[in-house]
């Protein structure tokens, strides 16, 4: 953590772009943007400018069942604390803005996108991650479902899909096969490994009825 | 030659293997490129021409120099300072995390000289339109054929002649091209996200001029490349200077805009075809005029003619240069894009001629192999029920058709080494420097050692993916099974002799009379040894050999077809996929689970390009408008249908490579279905609603 305190206050200078950038509409415009005129010297005034927020603040997370403490940016992601920060490099960035579902992670039993929630903003709520579905490795029957059927080819997508199943089968433990599409439909592979993702989940469901 | 015990005997090979790697995936345990934190990382990000053609007059950093927290920049990484396609890479920063390194990335000011630039194929082949490269036409013309082709097309009693459009395409792997690169005094490691980690090596030694054995390139994991991964990147020479900068290790990964831009594509093509028959569908001529934009790559290829036998052809084709990002290798290069227009071209002449399409392709289709796909796949359609039906002929205004394409792809295997020790407590490690795309190599390594040495596929331990292990390819051309099987079998051969001659010298029995089974290993005589027993004879002296590629274990010319049954609400425009019959060849199976997913993947993939992506550019700015997963569509799980993929088992023809072949006929199968459906052609891919809908009224 040490290390990472330093880098903020040596950062705290540079405040909230993200926060701008996501106001006008895309979180990731500084490279088409610079030098362009109107638009660099916007992201320039942002960065000089008065800041709406700035600065570290110290925030504690829930995540799986242990409480992690640090120091964030207000424009810092759940997503960004996961990776950077705690070292839980399961949940993984792939779009950055709300359009994959690699990034879903469970908040109080709930999926959500952590590249579109601030870590500033999870307060007290019980954050899940795919790690926090094995503790000490053992994986859950969803996870064990997913290896036997194959539903995982490269597996850079599927701690989102194995998230947004778990969080399916929690509120809806009988889905049907259009429940189950439904459920992972906010979720893309690239791999196309869709077919064998609804079979684990189907599984899983039976399973777990029984 | 070298040949595999007979397929019945195998135990391991062949079986339903769930992949080694699985549940480090499921949990997030596995480390790909993007997960690697070495102590006091820092974060690389670039910044990219927002034009599509200009001049780097002058850069101005020191404004991100100056911003607490940033710790390396590169403003000399454009190799001349003329940038040809927006997305070109012009300066990198290092910062402690990524947001104040896109901070850095926003101060820096570049002062533009732009040019005029064509973005479009329909643009850059106006004799008007501006030059991509000032010394150099946009337009590159090649002519092949084979036999005349007027005297085909003279003894033809029907012609067919058409024009068809496919789009730019994105390999859009989910981890996007990275590495992460740390120094050790003058030696360098560097994590990439490759399928190639051996030429990474080689590509990064000659580019930062150093020697090759001080560069290390590993890549334990890495989620997707399709093609787009081959070759050594811009982006990896870029984190090792960037590294050598800060003196501290450093992480570049492309944003998924830039993924988008510079990092390869599929090109785009328009072909005008034409085809001869007699009227009982035998084929006498073809001919096409071609052309592909392949960016400042220029190479845009269409495989035609495509499959089917000709007695001449003649095939007139134009590369055409861009100011885009350039096409790079994308899972079957030239040959969705061949399939879409010929697999349709002959299905419009079967039905103008009256004959069943299936019979036409019959009857002109050389591959033996392909004759009993195409009898099964019909057979799982019910083709026999669908011919019946007459294109368009559904009532109602959702209507149903089924449509076919076939596929060939010639993959086959080359040189590759390995490395096994057997230790004298009984583990096995093999050590291969291959690299698993998703394809499910690592599971491929180990089912192959562990079938030579008669154990369970968990008793090995799987190394790959590091450029310290012996050599491989890069994993492209589906090559990367039929030339690591053998690898490993002849490495697992050689180590299991070694073995059995220090088990032979402490029981004083020939080697020869020796059997490795079911973790066993079995003297002639009748005596029975644990595999642990006998591998502890070996005390000090591990085994420890190489062995590689050898000729009769791999083969190549992979066939397949597939049929789709599509479903068309002509209200809407909308083409729902309802069902895909991918008969795939597969040679020797290493491992029938895996091979299945390749399939879906494939087929998934291809109905992915027949209906959603498409690359837009907008020839006002030179920009690619849709560079994200919002408006660049890939296929999700509820346009996914029904995958009925039948492995055509030829165990005889030694173990191939799957991975592109079932992805050709996709399109080309949907394109004849939507026909079939509504009697109406598509043409120009990818099929969207408004194409749809559009065709209709013009019918
Ligand atoms: S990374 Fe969060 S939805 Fe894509
Ligand atoms: S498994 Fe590769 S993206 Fe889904």
């Amino acid at each position: 953590m040490n290390e990472h305190k330093n880098d903020n206050e040596e950062a705290q200078s540079a405040v909230s772009r993200r926060g701008f950038l996501k106001g006008i509409g895309g979180g990731f415009i500084g490279s088409a943007a610079v030098g362009t005129g109107l638009l660099g010297e916007q992201a320039a005034a942002a960065v000089t400018g008065p800041p709406t927020m700035s600065g570290p603040q110290r925030i504690t997370l829930h995540i799986n069942g242990t409480q992690r403490q640090l120091d964030v940016e207000p424009r810092t992601t759940l997503l960004e604390a996961l990776r950077d920060r705690l070292q839980l490099t399961g949940s993984k960035e792939v779009c950055d803005r709300g359009q994959c579902g690699a990034c879903t992670v469970l908040i109080d039993g709930v999926a959500v996108l952590a590249c579109m929630t601030l870590a500033a903003d999870v307060g007290q709520r019980e954050v899940t991650t795919v790690e926090g579905l094995a503790p000490e490795g053992q994986m859950n029957d969803l996870q064990q479902a997913f290896v036997a059927q194959d539903a995982l080819m490269c597996g850079f997508c599927t701690p989102g899909f194995v998230m947004a199943g778990e969080a399916l089968l929690r509120t809806n433990p009988t889905p049907t096969a259009g429940e189950i599409r439904m459920g992972v439909s906010g979720n893309v592979c690239r791999c196309g490994t869709y077919p064998k993702v609804f079979e684990a989940i189907e599984v899983t469901a039976k399973k777990r009825r029984s | 030659m070298a040949s595999w015990k007979p397929y019945d005997e195998m135990k391991v090979m062949g079986q339903r293997q769930p992949r080694l790697d699985g549940p480090e995936k499921v949990t997030g345990r596995a480390r790909y490129t993007y997960d690697q934190r070495p102590p006091g990382m820092l974060y690389g990000v670039l910044l990219t021409s927002p034009h599509a053609a200009a001049r780097v007059v002058a850069i101005d950093a020191d404004r991100a120099r100056a911003l607490p927290g940033v710790r390396a920049v590169l403003t000399d990484i454009h190799p001349t300072g003329n940038v040809r396609f927006a997305g070109e890479y012009v300066a990198a920063v290092a910062a402690v995390n990524k947001q104040v390194a896109l901070d850095a990335v926003a101060l820096i000011e570049v002062n533009w000289q732009t040019r005029a630039h064509v973005v479009t194929l329909w643009e850059a082949i106006d004799e008007d339109a501006p030059r991509v490269f000032a010394d150099k036409d946009n337009v590159t013309e090649s002519e092949r054929g084979d036999g005349d082709v007027d005297a085909g097309f003279s003894q033809a009693e029907t012609i067919v002649e058409a024009e068809f459009f496919t789009q730019v395409q994105t390999h859009s792997p989910l981890e996007t091209h990275g590495s992460v690169a740390a120094w050790d005094g003058d030696e360098l490691t560097v994590w990439d996200s490759t399928q190639a980690v051996h030429g990474v090596r080689e590509g990064l030694a000659k580019a930062l001029e150093m020697p090759a054995n001080k560069v290390r390139v590993i890549c334990h994991h890495m989620g997707g490349g399709f093609g787009a991964k081959l070759g050594p990147g811009a982006y990896s020479v870029i984190a090792a200077k960037l590294a050598r900068q800060a003196g501290a290790p450093v992480q570049l990964m492309l944003s998924r805009k830039d993924q988008h831009l510079s990092v390869g594509n599929r090109p785009d093509s328009w072909q005008q075809l034409k085809l001869g028959a007699t009227k009982d569908g035998q084929f006498t001529a073809f001919e096409c005029t071609t052309w592909g934009s392949g960016g400042i790559g220029g190479r845009g290829g269409v495989s035609q003619p495509y499959v089917y036998s000709f007695p001449a052809w003649k095939q007139q084709h134009h590369d055409v240069a861009t100011n885009t990002g350039g096409a790079r290798a994308f899972r079957a290069p030239g040959r969705p894009q061949a399939c879409f227009a010929m697999e349709q071209i002959i299905d419009e002449m079967a039905w103008k001629l009256g004959l069943d399409p299936l019979d036409v392709r019959l009857r002109n289709d050389g591959n033996e192999t392909r004759h009993e796909q195409w009898r099964i796949g019909a057979e799982r359609i019910d083709w026999p029920r669908w011919r019946r039906r007459e294109p368009g002929a559904g009532a109602g205004p959702i209507k149903r058709g089924v449509g076919m394409g076939a596929s060939i792809w010639f993959t086959g295997g080359r040189g590759t080494k390995a490395q096994m020790d057997i230790l004298s407590d009984g583990t096995v490690e093999v050590r291969c420097g291959t690299q698993d795309l998703g394809t499910g190599t690592r599971t491929l390594v180990a089912a192959v050692a562990a079938e030579e040495l008669g154990l369970p596929i968990a008793a090995i331990n799987a190394r790959i993916g590091d450029s310290d292990f012996p050599y491989s390819g890069g994993s492209g051309g589906s090559t990367t099974a039929p030339s690591v099987a053998p690898a490993i079998k002849n490495t697992a051969e050689k180590a299991k002799a070694e073995l059995a001659i220090v088990v032979a010298r402490h029981l004083g029995v020939a080697a020869d009379t020796l059997s490795f089974v079911d973790g066993t290993v079995r003297v002639a005589s009748g005596q029975t040894l644990s595999w642990r027993e006998a591998c502890a004879m070996l005390g000090a002296n591990a085994v420890s050999v190489q062995g590689e590629w050898q000729e009769g274990l791999s083969g190549s010319n992979v066939a397949g077809c597939q049929f789709a049954e599509v479903e068309v609400d002509t209200e809407t425009g909308r083409i729902s996929v309802i069902k895909v019959v991918a008969v795939a060849d597969c040679g020797l199976i290493v491992d029938r689970l895996t091979t299945e997913s390749q399939v879906n993947g494939a087929v998934i993939q291809g109905i992915s390009y027949a209906l959603l992506e498409e690359r837009i550019m907008d020839s006002e700015t030179g920009r690619m408008v849709n560079a994200d997963f919002e408006n660049y569509k890939v296929l999700g799980a509820l346009e996914t249908p029904e995958i009925d993929v039948i492995l055509y088992d030829q165990p005889e023809r030694g173990v191939i490579g799957i991975g592109e072949p079932p992805t050709i006929p996709t399109s080309a199968a949907v394109a004849n279905a939507v026909y079939h459906a509504i009697g109406v052609r598509l043409r120009d891919l990818p099929m969207t609603p408004d194409k749809v809908l559009r065709a209709l009224e013009g019918a």
